[in-house]
């Protein structure tokens, strides 16, 4: 199986990539050498097998169940941890995240 | 104590209980021969931020409350997140990244008393086998620097080679803190998958990301994982409920009688010869102590390269995600609207490797590709760990090489990137299967070049592993080898 540049297109859309032309020529260049090593994978009888999403779905006696902790707030300093976790955003104001303008 | 930077771990923590040295000696020693930033390891130096814990360290030390480990200096690879330190995991996207919370893992460091000296170097994101991927330079190999140290935590095991720090924290995913250890002859150890928080460690591939030491010796690593490790069941849903074990513990163990499975696909013609010579003389030495070789098979082997390039890329391509210029990282000067914004913030942030994992990983999971390629590569994986299961029948422990070479010249796989995938077939399978490994080093090859060997154990089974290497080191002395020029 072999990509074309469309599926180069399609993908980097769904990806949200930018690429530009040579590097878009370069990107279905590579990943055709890369699934050139991967048809092998298809001729493998994987018949009844359960797949693994996980290592620890692999580990005798099955350790882990999904987990959830309680529906609290654990950071309660208000605005001092939103100050925090706000210095390194790109456009901020009031506490907001700034973005282009969504619905017209 | 002209020789500070010398010591292990260990023998610093001796010191510094006995209040021979202070905290903020040690520091200063190691900062003054990070000056100038040797091999591009460091990515983050701030002394201030260093001195100010050493200070805390030895009020510590002062009035009884010291931690098992204070004082002793480590450096985080920066894919770790730090309140006091940068953190980039080695993107441009991320550049002069403040977290607003440390790592657990580095809590749990810090808490043990340990000192934090800076960030280190790695491949973007964690993807490489070279840390030629990262956006800030790639480091080299302290043994001969016109050489890769390994990736991805590159720098980790390039700073702990150059003694620039007696420890250093990495990741391993693929492989990324057995090989770069294996390139720059030191020791280092990723635990069993949910040994070790993933809380505040950058995510790549979140069901194979594990972190673990990296440290001259296993002695010195049995010290770092034991504080290390522990369940932080509330930040992360993937920490097993293990009780901490001190590793140290249980170093004292003879090899009489050990089973050490020997895989025959590891010692196939993609091995070079001057590999499979340290590796088969290290084997020679575990015989002599007692061990029993015992033949094995992994069938599945070379198929662990697909099934990871696949899984970890799928992964990846959800994880990354969230760099969309919007609460943090880098945003484009120049857009129209939100999804140019977002398309052009990531073409400009991401680098090229990162860019390739992000596409694989997304046409993989996309319509029409998903059962043939992603829930295949599940279904492989499933068959790998049962293969380990079924080897481990036989035997105690699997012994082969961490790697093919020895590390290879700079810059000689750039146009080739499938040429480090295909580097990468001997770490593969125990990062798939989730089992804990070791990198010890054994000795030398071509250009007098670090071999490492690679010890996998079953789940759990860090101790019997760390005592493996622990018992070998007693009676070899290439994890001691010391650079010229490291004095």
């Amino acid at each position: 199986m072999s990509l074309t540049n469309t599926d180069i297109e399609r993908i980097a859309n769904l990806a949200r990539l930018e690429l530009a032309p040579d590097e878009q020529a370069r990107m279905l260049s590579k990943i055709n050498d890369f699934f050139g090593i991967v048809e092998q994978i298809r001729t493998i009888d994987t018949t009844g097998v359960v797949p693994t999403a996980h290592p620890i779905d692999a580990m005798p006696g099955a350790l882990m169940e999904l987990r959830l902790r309680p529906d609290l707030a654990s950071e309660t300093n208000g605005t001092v941890q939103r100050d925090l976790n706000q210095r390194s955003a790109p456009a901020v104001e009031r506490g907001l995240f700034l973005v282009p303008k969504v619905i017209e | 104590m002209g020789d500070l930077h010398n010591l292990s771990v260990k023998a610093l923590s001796a010191l510094l209980q006995s209040k021979e040295v202070s905290a903020v000696e040690v520091a200063t020693r190691f900062l003054a021969r990070m000056g100038g930033n040797p091999h591009r390891a460091f990515l983050d130096i701030d002394s201030e931020a260093t001195l100010t814990q050493a200070r805390a360290s030895d009020a510590k030390l002062a009035n009884g409350t010291a931690g098992p480990l204070e004082g002793v200096p480590i450096a985080h690879k920066d894919v770790f997140v730090t309140r006091d330190f940068a953190t980039t995991a080695g993107s441009k996207i991320l550049s002069g990244y403040r977290s607003p919370f440390d790592a657990t893992v580095v809590d749990r460091l810090r808490n043990a008393g340990m000192v934090t000296l800076g960030k280190l170097n790695c491949d973007e994101f964690a993807m490489g086998s070279s840390n030629e991927n990262s956006a800030y330079g790639a480091v080299s190999n302290p043994w001969d620097t016109t050489r890769i140290p390994g990736g991805s935590s590159g720098g980790s095991a390039a700073a702990v080679a150059a003694r620039l720090s007696p420890a250093a924290t990495g990741t391993d995913t693929g492989g990324s803190i057995r090989q770069p250890a294996s390139f720059c002859g030191i020791t280092g150890i990723k635990p069993t998958y949910g040994r070790a928080s993933r809380y505040g460690m950058i995510a790549y591939a979140s069901s194979l990301d594990q972190a673990g030491p990296m440290a001259r010796s296993a002695e010195d690593c049995a010290l770092l994982l034991s504080a290390m490790c522990g369940p932080d069941l509330d930040r992360d849903s993937t920490s097993l409920d293990v009780p901490i074990e001190n590793f140290s513990a249980k170093l004292g163990d003879s090899l009489k009688g050990l089973r050490i499975g020997i895989p025959k696909e590891f010692f196939s013609e993609g091995l070079a010869a001057d590999v499979r010579k340290a590796i088969d003389a290290a084997l020679k030495t575990l015989e002599a102590q007692g061990a029993k070789l015992v033949p094995i098979t992994l069938p599945r082997t070379e198929l662990a390269i697909p099934v990871y390039y696949i899984i970890a890329p799928a992964e990846a391509s959800s994880n990354l995600s969230r760099f969309d210029g919007v609460k943090f990282g880098h945003r484009t000067k120049d857009y129209t609207d939100l999804v140019s914004m977002y398309k052009k913030s990531r073409a400009e942030g991401f680098g090229e490797e990162v860019k390739r994992r992000i596409m694989t990983g997304a046409y993989v999971l996309s319509h029409g590709y998903y059962d043939a390629y992603y829930l295949q590569a599940q279904k492989i994986r499933r068959m790998i760990a049962d293969d380990f299961q079924h080897a481990f029948d036989d035997c105690d422990v699997i012994a082969g090489p961490v790697a093919p070479t020895v590390a290879w010249k700079l810059g000689n796989n750039a146009s080739d990137p499938l040429a480090d995938y295909l580097a990468d077939i001997f770490t593969l399978p125990a990062s798939l299967a989730g089992l804990p490994c070791m990198s010890v080093p054994v000795g030398m090859g071509e250009s007098n070049m670090p071999v490492g060997m690679q010890l996998i154990g079953n789940y759990f089974q860090e101790a019997k592993l760390l005592n493996v290497a622990h018992q070998f080191q007693l009676n070899t002395d290439f994890h001691n080898a010391k650079l010229e020029g490291a004095q």
